[in-house]
């Protein structure tokens, strides 16, 4: 057995595999016994002690701690604030003129047929002129290079390399976090300031990609592992490793880039049309905005779905959904077990005639047809802090 | 009188008469983390020693068990089906996926005794 899979799960060594980069963080996953795999470049933590079930019910119960410094950060510089969101909106689908100070928005990047070159959230800082930008790991230097290539004369990208980013997410986090930076407490979903957690400056979002209430924290390099630990010593914390956060975001019905989306599936495709702002559609002026619009006004031959296996074996990523009389309809793009669904969950591309929710498909796991069930998203209820009415 | 063999794969098989109990080393279950879903084969499945056996899956990912002797299929454990873990608590043990009847005993010979599998792991670390 595990000729393949296991081989990925054995990388154990202290030293990273030469050709593979390392958090600032490294030294500690090492030294809290968490078991290493390459990811995205780097040599990252895949599972601690508890293992990757205990790990993704701790976060659902109290507070996980997740590094997620692999991801690119970055600063969006003009004169002001009309000035650099009308830079990247000409990159991107979502209305960034319109964030107010403070206010974060997931948006894409869009190729020139309204495919989706990676997703990221952009916040207004609240200096005037300035968008910080977190993309993913895997696409940050394609991103990057993308974004700085069609700015205008008088905006910049500048990189963040000496800043850290790690996630405290559950329903205990912000309570954890409050003990460190008391402002927290007051911080609605989606939006972000800069402040002292621990004596150290950050830029803390209440935000994540779990499906719980959270935080993400931008954290000086330097101090990353001091801040770390100190959030570590509190009893509701636990450090979380990707497996987990795959999991988590799973049930969470979140998309995973180069799963879910890709440079081949629209916004509308992968059910994300709500990311593309109303003035944004009105003025139809981001890259593949006529497919996109076509699109919305006349629909999708594929919509992304969440998918239920009625039996106990999970199907994984690949795996091809038939309809009752073989016909291929579609592939599962994220398939896992979920711990707190407490069975396998999914989701993927259906054809449009069976996306509708209960609608019976199968899956074909190991050449054989196994019943499941077009769902809703997300598997689980999210319980991101909201405010009440304002 | 019974013997246990080792397969550089990780699956270990234990041989009472012409009974081979077949199932995967600690050190894998180690390796593959929390066991949520196992897929036994029917009784009275023929397999050569190399075909899949049965298919263990973590959260993660799904990995073969092969059969590392040829027989025909006796039984399943089926209290996996319900309770997967048990491949975790006790791999050697109450986790065991099949039990074949042996058709070629020759076929032992090939595979690693204990002594022989302990060094293989040693090796590994």
């Amino acid at each position: 057995m595990i000729r393949a899979n296991l081989k990925a799960l054995m990388t154990t060594d202290h030293a990273a595999p030469e050709n593979l980069e390392v958090t600032p963080l490294h030294a500690l996953h090492i030294e809290l016994g968490a078991k290493m795999v390459p990811f995205a470049g780097y040599d990252m933590p895949v599972q601690y002690k508890d293992g990757v079930l205990t790990e993704h019910l701790h976060t659902r119960a109290a507070a996980g701690l997740f590094d997620v410094s692999h991801m690119g950060q970055a600063f969006l510089v003009g004169p002001d604030h009309a000035t650099v969101s009308a830079a990247l909106e000409a990159l991107v689908p979502g209305d960034i003129a319109g964030l107010t100070p403070g206010a974060i928005r997931y948006t894409l990047l869009l190729n020139d047929k309204g495919g989706i070159r990676d997703d990221l959230m952009v916040t207004r800082t609240t200096r005037d002129g300035t968008l910080f930008i977190i993309v993913n790991a895997a696409c940050k230097h394609q991103d990057f290079a993308h974004i700085e290539a069609n700015l205008p004369a008088g905006v910049k990208l500048n990189r963040i390399e000496d800043r850290a980013l790690i996630a405290l997410q559950g329903p205990k986090a912000v309570e954890v976090l409050t003990r460190f930076a008391p402002a927290v407490k007051d911080m609605d979903f989606m939006t972000s300031r800069d402040m002292d957690v621990a004596g150290i400056p950050c830029y803390v979002s209440r935000s994540g990609y779990t499906g719980e209430d959270g935080n993400e924290i931008s954290v000086p390099a330097d101090k990353v592992v001091e801040l770390s630990k100190k959030l570590l010593a509190e009893a509701e914390v636990k450090p979380i490793g990707l497996g987990a956060r795959d999991s988590l975001r799973l049930e969470a019905g979140l998309c995973l880039y180069g799963h879910d989306i890709d440079e081949t599936t629209t916004p509308i495709e992968g059910g994300l049309g709500w990311a593309i702002g109303k003035r944004r559609r009105a003025e139809a002026n981001f890259p593949g905005a006529s497919i996109i619009m076509a699109q919305i006004a006349d629909g999708v031959s594929r919509k992304r779905v969440g998918i239920l296996p009625d039996g106990k074996a999970p199907a994984r990523d690949h795996t091809e959904v038939v309809d009752a009389s073989g016909k291929v309809i579609g592939e599962i793009t994220s398939g896992s077990y979920g711990p707190t669904v407490g069975g396998p969950i999914a989701m993927g591309y259906v054809e449009t005639a069976f996306a509708k929710v209960g609608t019976d498909v199968e899956l074909m796991v190991r050449g054989k047809g196994r019943p499941a069930k077009i769902v809703a998203l997300p598997f689980v209820e999210k319980r991101f802090h909201r405010p009440a009415t304002k | 009188m019974s013997e246990i063999r080792f397969t550089d794969q990780h699956e270990w098989v234990r041989v009472e008469g012409n009974t081979a109990t077949i199932g995967i080393t600690d050190y894998a279950q180690e390796q593959l983390g929390d066991v949520v879903y196992v897929e036994l084969p029917e009784v009275g499945k023929a397999m050569a020693a190399g075909d899949e056996a049965a298919v263990v899956e973590s959260v993660k990912a799904a990995s073969e068990v092969y059969a590392p002797v040829s027989g025909e299929v006796v039984e399943v454990n089926a209290d996996l089906e319900g309770a997967p873990g048990g491949v975790n608590e006790d791999a050697m043990g109450r986790g065991w996926f099949v039990k074949i009847k042996l058709s070629d005993t020759s076929e032992l010979a090939k595979l690693m005794d204990e002594d022989a599998y302990k060094a293989f792991l040693e090796g590994l670390a």
